[in-house]
C-alpha cells in the first residue's frame, strides 16, 4: 500500500476527551493533553460523525459533502482535529505524559523541624491512630547541621533552578522557631552567594506566634499556612491541647495579630474536615470575615476506613455540596470581576485554564522532598521517618537516587492502571500517596471509592471555567503560567 | 470562525504551534481563518508575475491585470518603499493625471527623490 493510500484509507476514531455544554457551547477537555477545545459546526459534525466507531478519512469527506461542506474544508478541519489529539488514528490505547528524566531538578525541600506538637488533634496522620512516622528513635527537634545539611542537598540537586522553595513545617513548626531563624539566615546567605532567590513558607497551629515571629515571618516574606476549623464550637472539636482544652481562644486573637503585621505575603487558612466538622460554608463565612484569611481551603481528614472522624460516603455527599454551592459563588464573583477565596476552586481553575497535564498526583519525590529531625529523607512531608518511600539522608550521602528513580516508575500515571480509562486523570493522576497508603497499605493504590466524587468536581469546576472563559474571559488572565 | 476552538491556555499554545508549524506565508494579508482555504502569499517580492498567479479565491478573476493596475496595488495599498514612489509623505499627487490606468498610464512620470 502506498502512502497515499493509507493516508485516504486511514480509520478515525474519537480520542480520549470529556465533553461539555456550557451555555449553549459545546466543550472538549481532551485527555491527556488537559487541553479545552470549543466545538461546533463542522469539527462537532465530524466528531459526532465517529460516535463510538471508526470512519475512514475518505468517507468523512463524502458524508459531510452531502451536508453541504467543501471537501477542502474537511480535509483542513481533520488535519487539525487529528494534530490536536481530537481524532485520533491510533490504537485507542490511553496515552500519558511522559516519564521525567532521571536527575529531574529539586524546587522544594519541606523541613519536618520538629516531630512534636502542643497540640492533640484528634485526626493527626502523625500522631493519631494512622500514624505511619516511626518517631521513637529519632530526635525530637532538629538542629542546625542537619537543617544545613538538607538546604545544602535542595541547592545540590536543584541544578538550573533561579527559584527555590524552603517549607517549614513539624509537627508544631513554631516549636523550634530558633532552628527556623538560623536556617533562614544561612539559605539567604547561600542564594546569594550562587545567585538564586528562595521563598520561604511555614504551616502552623498558630498557638505560638508572637510579635516577634509575625515580624520575622514579615521579613522574609512567609507564605503562612494556618491550620484552622472554623468558628470556636466547630475548631475545638478536634484541635485540642493535651489537656482537652479548645485552642480556638488561643490561636483567634494570635491569628489577628499576624494577619494585621504580616502584609508581605498570603496567609491562608487550611481546614481539616471530620465527620464532626462538616459546616463547610459556615466555616468559609467565618474564616474569611472573622479573619480576613487570603485563601480557605478545605481538605477532609485522611482517615483509614472506621475512623470515627472520618467523612463517610453520604456526609462526604454533603461536604460536596457545600463545595459546590462555594464554587458557584466563586463563579459570581468572577464574573464580576471580584475576588473569592474559596482556595479548593480557585487552585482547581487554575490547573484547567493552564491545561496541566500531570504524571504525578503531586510534586512528591520530584520536585519535592521531606527531610526530618535526623536528616532522613522522604518522598513528602507525610512521609518522612515512614517505613516506605525513604529516599535517603542529608548527612549521609544526601538524595538516595536508584530509590528516588523507583519511586517516580512506581506512581507515575502510567503505572496507575486503574486510571487509565479515566478523563479526569490529567489533573488528579490517582490521589495522594499517604491518601493510599493509610487506606490500602499501598502507596500508588488509586483512591477508587473517591474517584466518582473527584470526577463530579473537576466536571463541575470546568463548567464554572467555561462560563467566565465566555462571559468575563479577562478575569482568567491572572492565572496564566 | 474556526470551528474547533481553542479555549484554555494550554490549547491556545497548541494552536499556535500547529498554526507555527503548518502555517502558510502570509505577508502582508489579513488572516483568513475560513478553514479549507488555501492562502495565496501576499507581496509582490515573492510573485514573479505582475499581479497573482490566481486571486484569494482561487480563479484568475481578480488578478492584476492589465498589469498597469500594479502602479496603484503598489502607490495605494503597498508599503513597499523601493518599488514606487511613496503615496503618504513625499509623492500624494503622483498618479493626478492618472484617472485610469490602462488609458493614461504614460502620465505618470519618473520621480527623483
Amino acid at each position: 500500500m502506498t502512502a497515499t493510500e493509507t493516508f485516504v484509507t486511514a480509520e478515525y476514531r474519537q480520542a480520549e476527551a470529556h465533553r461539555f455544554t456550557v451555555k449553549g457551547e459545546e466543550f472538549l477537555y481532551l485527555v491527556p493533553s488537559g487541553a479545552v477545545f470549543g466545538l461546533s459546526g463542522l469539527s462537532k459534525e465530524i466528531f459526532d460523525l465517529l460516535g463510538t466507531g471508526a470512519v475512514n478519512r475518505q468517507e468523512l469527506v463524502d458524508k459531510l459533502a452531502r451536508h453541504g461542506y467543501a471537501p477542502a474544508d474537511v480535509e483542513t478541519t481533520i488535519d487539525e482535529m487529528e494534530y490536536h489529539d481530537v481524532l485520533t488514528t491510533g490504537d485507542g490505547k490511553p496515552k500519558f505524559p511522559s516519564m521525567p528524566a532521571s536527575d529531574f531538578p529539586l524546587q522544594r525541600m519541606v523541613l519536618n523541624v520538629t516531630n512534636q506538637c502542643n497540640l492533640s488533634c484528634g485526626y493527626c496522620y502523625e500522631y493519631s491512630e494512622d500514624k505511619i512516622a516511626l518517631t521513637k528513635d529519632k530526635p525530637k527537634y532538629m538542629t542546625d547541621p542537619v537543617a544545613q545539611a538538607a538546604i545544602d542537598t535542595l541547592f545540590l540537586e536543584s541544578k538550573g533552578r533561579p527559584s527555590l522553595h524552603v517549607t517549614f513545617f513539624g509537627g508544631e513548626s513554631l516549636l523550634n522557631f530558633p532552628l527556623m531563624q538560623s536556617t533562614v539566615a544561612y539559605t539567604d546567605a547561600k542564594a546569594e552567594e550562587e545567585g538564586r532567590k528562595v521563598d520561604y513558607s511555614l504551616t502552623t497551629n498558630a498557638t505560638l506566634l508572637t510579635e516577634e515571629i509575625a515580624d520575622f515571618l514579615a521579613e522574609h516574606r512567609f507564605g503562612v499556612t494556618v491550620s484552622i476549623d472554623g468558628d470556636r464550637e466547630l475548631h475545638d472539636k478536634m484541635r485540642i491541647f493535651h489537656n482537652g482544652r479548645g485552642s480556638y481562644d488561643t490561636i483567634a486573637p494570635r491569628i489577628k495579630m499576624l494577619l494585621a503585621r504580616h502584609k508581605t505575603n498570603s496567609i491562608g487558612a487550611r481546614v481539616t474536615l471530620s465527620s464532626g466538622v462538616r459546616h463547610v460554608r459556615r466555616i468559609y463565612d467565618h474564616l474569611t470575615q472573622e479573619f480576613g484569611f487570603a485563601g480557605v481551603g478545605f481538605s477532609p481528614a485522611t482517615a483509614s476506613t472506621d475512623r470515627l472522624y472520618k467523612i463517610g460516603g453520604e456526609r462526604m455527599d454533603e461536604v460536596l455540596d457545600q463545595f459546590a454551592e462555594l464554587a458557584w459563588e466563586f463563579r459570581d464573583y468572577a464574573l464580576r470581576g471580584g475576588r473569592h477565596y474559596f482556595t479548593n476552586a480557585l487552585d482547581t481553575i487554575k490547573e484547567l485554564h493552564n491545561g496541566i497535564s500531570k504524571a504525578y498526583t503531586c510534586g512528591a519525590g520530584l520536585g519535592m522532598l521531606g527531610v526530618g529531625t535526623s536528616g532522613d529523607i522522604g518522598a513528602c512531608h507525610r512521609f518522612v521517618d515512614a517505613p516506605v518511600a525513604q529516599m535517603g539522608n542529608v548527612l549521609t550521602g544526601g538524595v538516595d537516587h536508584e530509590a528516588r528513580r523507583d519511586f517516580l516508575k512506581d506512581h507515575h500515571i502510567g503505572a496507575r492502571s486503574d486510571c487509565h480509562s479515566c478523563w479526569v486523570r490529567p489533573v488528579c493522576a490517582g490521589g495522594c500517596y499517604h491518601e493510599s497508603f493509610i487506606n490500602h497499605g499501598n502507596t500508588s493504590a488509586s483512591l477508587l471509592t473517591q474517584c466518582d466524587r473527584i470526577r463530579g468536581w473537576i466536571d463541575l469546576c470546568l463548567h464554572i471555567y467555561a462560563e467566565i472563559g465566555i462571559e468575563n474571559p479577562k478575569f482568567l488572565e491572572r492565572f496564566n503560567d | 470562525m474556526k470551528s474547533l476552538q481553542p479555549f484554555n491556555l494550554k490549547a491556545r499554545k497548541m494552536e499556535e504551534r500547529r498554526v507555527a508549524e503548518t502555517g502558510d506565508v502570509q505577508a502582508l494579508q489579513q488572516p483568513d481563518n475560513k478553514a479549507g482555504r488555501v492562502y495565496y502569499p501576499l507581496g509582490c517580492t515573492i510573485a514573479f508575475n505582475p499581479g497573482w498567479e490566481v486571486d484569494v479565491s482561487g480563479g484568475a478573476a481578480g488578478l492584476c491585470q492589465p498589469v498597469e493596475r500594479d502602479l496603484f496595488d503598489c502607490y495605494l495599498g503597498c508599503a513597499w518603499p523601493a518599488q514606487v514612489p511613496d503615496h503618504v509623505s513625499n509623492n500624494p499627487s503622483w498618479t493626478d493625471k492618472c484617472s485610469a490606468a490602462v488609458n493614461d498610464w504614460r502620465n505618470v512620470d519618473v520621480v527623483f527623490p
